[in-house]
């Protein structure tokens, strides 16, 4: 702890960090926060300045339908991919770590890939392969592409939590007589909850928030919360759009951080529960 | 008691899917570069050198792919710079609440990438807290034209990647022995001296994983150049759209994904070839 203090030298350049710093910080949150102030401006326009504090776009925004209905779509896409990325994941991830077998290398560098090449690629990728077999663009494809670009951010969340799981509390289990599925489901699975549920929401946020690859994926006709806000914004930049902003703003921040809270008063509660036993 | 069979069962779903949507994709994505553009939407399987020919003769494309690197490195450079101090602090800083700065960083990761681009037209824009406040002031008598232009693009890629490299810095940092440091000091180093030659070389694999990051997530963008940039700034990524969805011209369209995919590997696998994948993984997985 010595190591930045002592000399006038070293306090500067704390000084000076500290001070970039906070500049950072208020160059990543300045335009959420325009955004979310503007979302109450009574004005007409979607910019600056402020003439009068108003609910009204959020109530028409109650009314826009193509707006509800792309809102619709994604929370489905979303809960979906969730759900099945999550159990994709929890398994590979569960393979990974657990097992030895040929090509488990490769596959590991593999599941990661989709994380790190570029989503006009995938997405390019995924409609001249569909086009080639002459299939045409379908829900359930777009909810595929999603699995595949969460799924990376899942299994690598589960990995860093199983690497921790002591292989033995398994094998215990197994020489006791369960089953792998047993053993699976009343040990490793309680342990791993943590890892699940933290992989599951972002597998949430990363299908809801996906722009890139659904403007190629998305069938004819449907639109996804960001493709709908980015349609709208092609027209300019309404006050509407700034309370949609907000909407989203605080559904996705708020799941997270409630799935946070809930996860770790769970975990306080059971910890009282196990203390008072003993 | 670890059978292989029951491995491969357990990875098949992510297996076919790997197979399916990313390597058959690529692989049939590869092939269609040789096939014959005819007219919008319609391409023949007759086998061309045409669209590589096209691609490695016009100009018109190598613009854009330098454009697109210059851009990207830029982004990754100053992501670098911008991205280490933050990292830095939140290390070495003895504030109780660390855990809010790191959460501040994972909370952007939770807003939607279109809202947050989107964003910056209240910053930059015409009606904008930049220009409206430079005009009441009467320092400027028109407003300045910041938006749409190649700094607005660049500044958006940086809202958007400077968490990922704060985190992969920081991740870095945290695995550092603290005694090291200690011991450098009571050694006579002078603080300075210490980061110099202990701190920032341990540092540095989340670096090189943080600008590689952010290099191919910058030269990859669609949404930042289309929300924030004007047409001259358009990136590979717009023209790889504009061909496909536009022009329709899927043979080209392929070509030039593949020609991406080839560079931003590239850079990759030179990485790779000195870092190995593991910090990579640290970072994403945070």
């Amino acid at each position: 702890m010595t190591a930045r203090r002592g000399n006038t030298e070293g306090r500067l350049a704390w000084r000076m960090t500290g001070i970039i710093t906070l500049c950072v910080y208020i160059f990543l949150f300045a335009p959420i926060v325009a955004t979310v102030v503007l979302s109450f401006n009574d004005s007409m326009f979607g910019g600056f300045p402020m003439t009068g504090f108003s609910f009204r776009w959020y109530a028409k925004l109650w009314e826009n339908e193509q707006v509800l209905a792309a809102f619709q779509t994604s929370l489905w896409i979303a809960l979906v991919t969730a759900t099945v990325t999550t159990a994709i994941g929890l398994v590979t991830a569960f393979a990974l770590v657990r097992f030895e077998f040929a090509g488990k290398e490769l596959l590991s560098t593999l599941v990661i890939l989709p994380a790190l090449v570029p989503e006009t690629i995938l997405g390019v990728g995924l409609l001249v392969a569909i086009k080639a077999v002459d299939q045409p663009r379908t829900l359930p494809l777009l909810v595929l592409g999603h699995i595949l670009l969460a799924l990376p951010y899942v299994v690598l969340i589960v990995q860093a939590r199983m690497v921790g799981i002591r292989r033995i509390y398994d094998e215990a289990a197994l020489s006791l007589g369960a089953t792998r599925l047993q053993s699976f489901r009343e040990i490793t699975l309680p342990l791993l909850i943590p890892a699940v549920v933290a992989g599951a929401l972002l597998a949430f946020t990363i299908s809801f928030d996906n722009t890139s690859a659904s403007l190629f994926w998305r069938p004819a006709g449907v639109e996804t919360m960001p493709t709908q806000i980015l349609s709208m914004l092609k027209i300019s930049i309404s006050p509407e759009i700034n309370a949609l902003g907000t909407v989203m703003i605080l559904v996705t921040v708020g799941i997270p951080l409630v799935g946070g809270i809930v996860l770790q008063s769970l975990s306080r509660m059971k910890r009282r529960d196990q203390q008072r036993e003993t | 008691m670890y059978n292989p069979r029951l491995a491969w069962m357990l990875v098949a779903p992510a297996l076919l899917l790997l197979v399916f949507f990313l390597l058959l994709p690529i692989a049939v994505m590869a092939v269609y570069t040789f096939f014959t553009f005819i007219t919008a939407g319609v391409e023949a399987s007759t086998l061309t050198l045409a669209n590589w020919h096209e691609f490695l003769t016009d100009g018109y494309y190598h613009g854009f792919l330098l454009k697109t690197i210059r851009v990207g490195a830029l982004t990754a450079a100053i992501c670098g710079v911008l991205g280490y101090f933050p990292a830095y602090f939140i290390w070495a800083t003895t504030f109780k609440h660390k855990w809010l700065l790191l959460l501040l960083l994972i909370v952007p990761f939770w807003i939607s990438f279109t809202i947050r681009t989107f964003s910056w037209i209240h910053i930059l824009g015409e009606q904008g807290v930049i220009n409206v406040t430079l005009l009441k002031l009467g320092l400027i008598n028109a407003p300045l034209q910041m938006l749409y232009t190649e700094g607005a693009v660049i500044m958006g890629l940086l809202h958007f990647l400077l968490p990922y490299m704060i985190l992969n810095v920081y991740v870095s940092l945290e695995s550092i022995d603290r005694t090291l440091i200690s011991a450098a000091r009571s050694m006579g180093c002078t603080s300075a001296q210490a980061f110099r030659e202990v701190t920032l070389p341990l540092s540095l694999p989340g670096l090189a994983a943080g600008l590689l990051l952010c290099f191919v997530l910058a030269a990859g963008s669609y949404v930042t150049p289309q929300l924030l940039g004007s047409g001259r700034d358009a990136l590979f990524g717009n023209l790889i759209y504009d061909t496909i969805m536009g022009q329709l011209n899927w043979p080209m369209g392929a070509t030039l994904s593949i020609v991406l995919f080839v560079i931003l590997g590239f850079f990759a696998a030179i990485y790779t070839r000195y870092m190995g994948m593991s910090q990579i993984v640290k970072g994403l997985g945070g």
